[in-house]
């Protein structure tokens, strides 16, 4: 195990970097989420053909990369900080890793190809410690009833994933209604997703709590992504503006505060790699590992979660009134960082997880 | 000889064989012998030449038998070592490492002054040549462990005519010269870890110059850096050192526990993991020959860290935290955090970001060094130290 990146990580990061470079600058993200369309499908598709992303933690034998954790939270890092609006998070980790416990194997190969994208049935907020709420039930004729409020990627979806008590679903997108509302998150918006009386064929048992654990511990690359840009742009921008007839930069008081973010970035770095090294071992073959597993992915949202958004909002402030204007992307990643803060448990609900795991219960 | 993992397991096993660990001072000079002091220092020098992180092995293979004193040895073997090891002559090295390491000889810092501690630069002992002597005048001030030490490591100034980086010079002091008068400072914590050195008429061979004439402030920077390394550089296991004290006591005594005092436990929870973790991928790059940035910010997260649980401990802990264990007048060895009570701990926490180099300081560095900030315009400059106000 290393918190290090490999090479084969380092040259998987840089063709993605170069591609969302060419393709998807923050003037192009800006345009694409006040178009029709806040997804970028012809992005997606040319990551999926070229570099493979979609298909990263599907087995070679379904046509995948067989890759692990440790990748994919790279490929979230790069989109990340490029707050690109494609369906990675929300097709090849959590359906995908839906598909892979629920033993389904022709859909796998159609995610891993990038063509095809689906969907979990479930709110982003969803916690992994609390059961989700049931608001879908199979009717007697074995349809589907119900409303799932916040669900993200259904808007781009071609199949709809849906867990109903240990069951997971499947249900075609055109059987279902999917009504975009408007979203705090730009580039990753959510939709209610309405089943009436809709046919759906079940796929396989799932616990969906371990789906949405795998998530968390991920989305905190991408999290890290996010504040890494924020970093990086709030330091190139204090550089060059100059008022008091100095770089603001040499100020202490924004030296000291910069100094400060950086080091909660290097702590996010070090938590979000942790976490991805050690949900790419696979699956825990004892109860104490997977409780350590579990341990490393809370740990690492809910720092990466405030250090993310921290980060954010302290880009907004030291932009002065720039950070404030829609024509500079930082919004895009402070509404990034707000919404995942809620995403996959919300750094308290991490951290109560964490009384346990870590043994620090609570006063009776 | 190839240097890997085998090589280095078998001398540590020809080590145990030939020597008893049970005569802690032998032991210790055999194992600097044969090399397995520090690994990547070279041959004859209480190393083998071999790469850094075989020092791993090393600690894995002689575990359980004598190890230097980390706490009276702090100085002698984070700062002095590596400096003497960069700038000492072959002379020197040979002199004094061996004692260093075995802790046969303690070692002492003095830097700072009653007027130059952040800004070290513009301290004023001075240090006036004699033949082949120096002859050494001036007040040390907060010199850990001075009570204890056998040698120090000095800045002195010795010209007066430059602006202050330039006119500095790097010795090593003979704490029993005559001239040398140590007393004891007592501290908030009562006791008195720290001294006032006075140096008066301190004559030094030029035989302990560490490092060109003039040259004192690049030595210093070496010695410096080291220190910050060395103060919350250490490996920890999950949930141990200053966080596994507080949760232990949060374990086991559920009659204290409040919401409140339990969130504020989990963050720092995550907050010491995390730190952890940054740690180990620190040490990771360091041995993989990628050195990383990251080093500047151990101690500054190690400092604020360690103040934070240590006053978590006092309050949670209620009537009891209204008590301390003893405030008795004596000159310590060294920091127990772990040997004494939680108001201790609190209080002496207060240090860590003041001893080597304060929390601001290292902020400072952290934002022109790493983030690549322009420095705030610099007043002192090129003013010779004898023109400086003061
Ligand atoms: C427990 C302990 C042990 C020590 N042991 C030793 C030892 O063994 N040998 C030795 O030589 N010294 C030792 N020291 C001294 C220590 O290195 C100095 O105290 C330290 O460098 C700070 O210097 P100062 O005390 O003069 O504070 P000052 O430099 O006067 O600082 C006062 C305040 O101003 C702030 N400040 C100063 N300059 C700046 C700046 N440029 N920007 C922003 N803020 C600034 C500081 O951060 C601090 O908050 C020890 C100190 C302690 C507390």
């Amino acid at each position: 195990m290393t918190l290090l990146y490999t090479e084969v990580e380092e040259e998987l990061r840089a063709s993605v970097r170069d591609l969302l470079a060419d393709r998807c600058g923050p003037d192009a993200v800006l345009k694409r989420i006040e178009s029709a369309s806040p997804y970028d499908m012809d992005l997606w598709r040319t990551l999926s053909r070229e570099i493979g992303v979609a298909g990263l933690l599907v087995p070679e034998e379904y046509g995948g990369a067989g890759a692990s954790a440790r990748e994919v939270a790279v490929v979230l890092e790069e989109l990340g900080r490029a707050v690109a609006p494609v369906p990675f998070l929300t097709s090849s980790v959590l359906a995908t890793r839906a598909l892979l416990q629920a033993g389904e194997k022709d859909l796998l190969r159609e995610l891993a190809s990038g063509e095809t994208t689906a969907a979990l049935a479930v709110s982003l907020a969803a916690s992994p410690y609390r059961p989700l709420p049931e608001t879908v039930t199979v009717t007697d004729r074995g349809t589907l009833s119900g409303e799932v409020r916040a669900v993200a990627g259904a808007d781009v979806a071609d199949v709809l994933l849906v867990p109903v008590g240990t069951e997971l679903y499947r249900v075609a997108a055109e059987n279902v209604r999917i009504e975009v509302v408007p979203s705090l998150d730009l580039t990753r918006p959510v939709a209610t997703v309405t089943f009436s009386d809709t046919p759906g064929e079940v796929i396989g048992s799932l616990d969906v709590r371990k789906v949405l654990s795998f998530g968390a511990g991920l989305l905190a690359s991408e999290q890290l992504g996010v504040a890494e840009w924020c970093l990086d742009t709030t330091l190139a921008y204090i550089k060059g503006r100059h008022q008091f007839a100095r770089p603001v930069g040499s100020f202490q008081a924004i030296k000291h505060r910069m100094a400060d973010l950086w080091l909660d970035v290097v702590r996010a770095r070090a938590a979000a790699r942790n976490a991805a090294d050690l949900l790419a071992a696979g699956p825990a073959p004892d109860a104490e590992t997977a409780l350590e597993i579990e341990a490393a992915s809370a740990v690492a949202e809910s720092w990466c979660s405030e250090v993310a958004l921290h980060v954010a909002e302290e880009a907004v402030q030291l932009h002065g009134g720039t950070g404030m204007t829609w024509e500079h992307p930082l919004h895009l990643y402070l509404k990034r960082a707000k919404s995942t803060e809620i995403a996959l448990g919300t750094p308290g609900a991490h951290r109560d997880a964490l009384a346990v795991l870590a043994d620090l219960p609570a006063p009776a | 000889m190839a240097l890997d993992e085998e090589t280095i397991r078998e001398c540590a096993a020809a080590l145990l064989a030939g020597y008893d660990p049970a005569d802690r001072l032998e032991f210790l000079r055999a194992r600097f012998d044969v090399g397995l002091a520090w690994v990547h220092f070279p041959e004859g020098l209480g190393g083998l030449g071999a790469p850094r992180e075989l020092q791993n092995v090393v600690e894995r293979e002689l575990a359980g038998t004598p190890q230097p004193d980390t706490g009276v040895q702090a100085i002698g073997l984070g700062m002095a070592a590596p400096t003497i090891l960069t700038f000492g002559t072959e002379e020197q090295k040979k002199r004094f490492l061996r004692p260093l390491w075995t802790g046969e000889e303690i070692w002492c810092q003095l830097f700072s002054e009653p007027g130059a501690g952040s800004d070290l630069a513009t301290l004023g002992t001075r240090a006036v040549r004699d033949g082949d002597e120096w002859v050494v005048d001036g007040q040390k001030v907060w010199t850990s462990g001075a009570h204890h030490a056998r040698w120090a490591i000095l800045v002195a100034r010795t010209d007066v005519d430059v602006p202050k980086h330039r006119g500095l010079t790097y010795f090593v002091c003979d704490m029993h010269a005559p001239g040398v008068d140590v007393r004891p400072l007592r501290q908030i914590t009562g006791e008195a870890e720290f001294n006032e050195v006075f140096l008066t008429g301190v004559r030094l061979g030029d035989d302990l110059r560490l490092g060109e004439v003039g040259d004192g402030w690049r030595v210093a920077q070496t010695t410096l850096m080291n220190e910050r390394v060395a103060i919350g550089g250490a490996p920890v296991r999950r949930g141990g050192g200053m966080i596994g004290l507080v949760a232990d006591t949060w374990r086991s005594r559920p009659e204290l526990r409040t919401h409140d005092l339990h969130q504020r436990l989990l963050r720092l929870w995550v907050e010491a993991e995390v730190t952890r973790l940054a740690g180990s991928r620190l040490r990771e790059q360091l041995s993989a020959g990628q050195p990383g940035p990251e080093g500047s910010g151990m101690k500054l997260s190690f400092a604020s860290l360690n103040q934070a649980l240590s006053g978590l401990d006092v309050e949670l802990r209620g009537e009891e935290g209204l008590g301390y264990d003893d405030w008795t007048f004596r000159r310590s060895d060294s920091v127990d955090f772990f040997g004494r009570g939680p108001g201790y701990r609190y209080l002496r926490a207060k240090g860590n970001s003041i001893e080597g180099g304060t929390s601001e300081i290292l902020r400072n560095i952290v934002a022109e060094r790493v983030l690549g900030l322009p420095s705030e315009p610099r007043v002192d400059k090129d003013v010779p130290w004898k023109d400086l106000p003061r």
